[in-house]
């Protein structure tokens, strides 16, 4: 058997439902079909909108699959169906999808990478509100916390992200016109999420987002030419039960992305495993390891009495240049005895960049 | 932020005042919308005068006004579907006739290519002031625009491109558009690909991306200043940390070099805004002031603006100043405070407590002081 070409991911980023992205998508494999290529549709959502409807006109579609879940039958894309019939492309909508519990995989886009493996190109779809490390400032602009997120890796690894842009007015003149939702779904939405400086910040958002894309793609063009070594920034996420602690992760994995960085995460206990905690502390401490791990963030367990003292001495064995911590507590911060880590560390460590990553607000 | 509980001060009310005039007079003038691409063949003359076909089966009256000398195959029936109002010929070159559209009244007018001069003895020099002069009568105006043509850009794209471009559009004219919206395609689509050129292909490849790069950028930036005009109109004090803003606190024993490297290398990775600020103290020691004015020459001789503040707790004084800016990154030294003096809690101290809504980075000294 010869070596699988993996195949080439493409997303279509918009910044709101309504701005294009599956029109612009079908258009595509429309262009495609034209040239002989061999493209079905995986997975489309028409939401009713005729135009997008109309594009998939004369396109093949690999039926869904039925998923029975407690009391419902739910339909989800049919990734070995789609594997047997193996087209030279796959248009599938709504990159960031949570599969129903029974699923084969739990994320659409842990299907994508089936189908990438196999061979097979992908055109997709997704919104920025999506991208995981951009959680806490989705929240902060839109009041929303959005829950089905895509880890930025997998869209980095994408061959090409293309911003599907829209003015924010000309959406929502489409909105007002019921092109995007029924009448009913529309009133909600405008009076929520779709208020003219929530849509003008994500769309800044997006451009930026995009722009980083390409360069990022450019970048990674020059670092397999250059041999010239750059200075070298490393990362270092403190990790706590503290539910911050999921931000500064966040936060700490975006800042390390755009500056080309190593990214590490690392809790510290007296056992040097989590065993010696109680269920709830351990509990959360997992998941916030689980989280960065998600996020292809190295994580470490370090053992150590002294919170502050062993992560720094982690810090400065591995070269870390930065370390990102939660916000202490005020009525724990105590500026005579110093016992809160956060204050200790930055005492400890002069050395280094100390990042404190604090509560992104927000004005409703 | 605690906007809601802030009281308008005279200047909320003087700026109320003005936006409410400025509404007024800008009633009468016609809207513009421009598609801004990073190159020709990216579909923006497509995407305008799709726009134009959508509107005019919505029922708008639109005409258009100027159109590319060869347009792409897929927009010529778009084309011919719309009323035309031809260039006016003045000896071997043309000029868009500004005289017959108004004459005309139409309530769209498409003009495609902005960056056009116009020949000697026509009503304007350039073609984006025939727009104005549109916009002015009342039309609303739908153009296009290649980014390459941006006057203030022409440093950036003549390094880009190696090519000297003489026709261009003040930055200003596409800011003061009501709504921009970019045609974004990567590159190698808008290509014809040969296999013989591969090299060539690649380097082509480059130049635009780096050309995307440029107008994906631009066009945030017109977006952040239309969001932060939205907020001021409706006396909004929320910022949306959608461009990441660096703040530079300088005193008199910051490691500034390494601050100011760092911090322009994170303002050029995230496209985002630099500022250098310090806060002016009374009675500071005459070495603190020399130390004080060597971070300053670095930060001058870095290019950076720096904000000289005023106020009697420095601290408050930044993040006041940071609050207002939107800031989401403030760069700060490690503090000197030792013995007694700590246990009142030092300025970066209260700058960590109270530093919501932004990253506080705390920075090494120097060495040496």
């Amino acid at each position: 058997m010869t070596d699988q070409r993996r195949g080439r991911l493409k997303i279509f980023m918009g910044y709101a439902a309504g701005v294009g992205k599956t029109y612009k998508m079908l258009e595509e494999a429309q262009d495609l079909k034209a040239s002989q290529v061999n493209v079905v549709i995986g997975y489309f959502e028409p939401h009713g909108r005729a135009e997008t409807i109309a594009k998939t006109e004369g396109l093949e579609i690999i039926p869904r699959k039925k998923i029975q879940y407690r009391d419902s039958v739910f339909e989800e894309m049919d990734t070995e169906a789609i594997l047997g019939r193996h087209p030279r492309v796959c248009v599938v909508d709504e990159f960031p999808h949570t599969n129903v519990p029974g699923s084969e995989r739990s994320k659409r886009w842990e299907d994508v990478e089936i189908l990438l493996a196999a061979g097979i190109d992908v055109l997709t779809t997704m919104n920025i509100q999506h991208l995981e490390s951009l959680n806490d400032q989705i929240w902060q602009i839109s009041g929303i916390r959005v829950r089905e997120t895509v880890p930025d890796w997998v869209v980095e690894e994408a061959d090409e992200v293309v911003m599907v842009d829209l003015t924010p007015r000309a959406l929502l003149n489409r909105l007002q016109r019921g092109v995007v939702y029924e009448r009913a779904k529309a009133e909600k939405a405008l009076q929520n999420f779709f208020r003219e400086q929530t849509l003008v910040a994500l769309r800044e958002l997006a451009l930026r987002q995009a722009a980083h894309e390409v360069e990022h793609r450019m970048a990674d063009d020059d670092t397999r030419r250059s041999t010239v070594p750059r200075k070298h920034h490393k990362v270092l996420a403190l990790v706590t039960a503290n539910p911050k602690t999921a931000m500064v992760i966040r936060r700490a994995k975006r800042v390390s992305d755009f500056l080309g960085a190593e990214c590490f995460a690392a809790t510290v206990q007296p056992t040097g495993d989590l065993t010696g905690l109680g269920s709830e502390d351990r509990e959360a401490i997992e998941k916030h390891l689980n989280f960065a791990r998600n996020l292809h963030i190295e994580t470490r367990i370090l053992e150590g009495d002294d919170v502050a003292s062993t992560l720094v001495d982690f810090g400065r064995r591995n070269q870390v240049t930065q370390i990102f911590l939660t916000r202490p507590n005020r009525k724990m911060w105590s500026p005579a005895l110093s016992r809160d880590p956060v204050q200790k560390i930055i005492g400890l460590a002069k050395d280094m960049l100390i990042v404190i990553v604090s509560d992104r607000e927000r004005v409703t | 932020m605690a906007s809601e509980t802030r009281r308008k001060t005279p200047e909320d009310y003087l700026r109320e005042c003005q936006a409410e005039e400025e509404a007024i007079a800008a009633k009468d003038k016609g809207r513009l919308k421009i598609f801004l691409g990073y190159a020709s063949g990216v579909g923006k003359s497509f995407r305008m005068l799709d726009e134009a076909r959508r509107r005019r089966e919505r029922g708008q009256d639109v005409v258009v006004g100027a159109i590319q000398p060869q347009v792409p195959p897929e927009v010529a029936p778009l084309v011919q579907k719309l009323e035309v109002i031809p260039l006016k010929a003045l000896g071997d070159e043309a000029a868009v006739d500004v005289d017959a559209i108004i004459l005309r009244r139409p309530a769209v007018c498409i003009i495609d290519g902005l960056a056009y001069d116009n020949p000697p003895g026509s009503r304007n020099a350039t073609r984006w002031q025939d727009v104005k002069d549109l916009l002015e009568a009342g039309i609303q105006v739908i153009a296009s625009i290649n980014i390459q043509y941006v006057c203030e850009l022409h440093g950036e794209v003549e390094a880009i491109t190696g090519k000297h471009v003489d026709q261009t559009v003040p930055l200003s004219f596409l800011h003061s558009a009501d709504e921009i919206e970019i045609v974004d395609a990567p590159p190698e689509e808008s290509l014809e690909r040969s296999p013989d050129e591969l090299v060539q292909i690649k380097k082509r490849q480059e130049r635009l991306s780096k050309l995307r790069e440029l107008a994906l950028v631009v066009t945030a930036d017109i977006v952040d200043h239309q969001l932060n005009d939205y907020l001021e109109r409706h006396g909004l004090r929320q910022h949306f940390g959608a461009q990441e803003r660096i703040l530079v606190c300088i005193t008199p024993r910051a490691n500034m070099t390494e601050m100011m490297n760092t911090a322009q290398i994170a303002a050029k990775k995230f496209h985002g805004e630099l500022i250098v600020a310090y806060v002016k103290q009374e009675n500071i020691s005459p070495s603190d002031q020399s130390a004080l004015d060597a971070r300053l020459a670095i930060a001058n001789a870095a290019g950076a603006h720096v904000e000289i503040l005023e106020g009697a707790d420095p601290a408050e004084t930044l993040l006041d100043f940071a609050r207002t800016r939107g800031i989401t990154q403030l760069f700060v030294g490690h503090s000197q405070r030792t013995g007694l003096a700590r246990l009142k809690g030092s300025p970066l101290d209260k700058l960590i407590w109270e530093g919501c809504g932004m990253d506080i980075c705390v920075f090494p000294q120097t060495e040496n002081d």
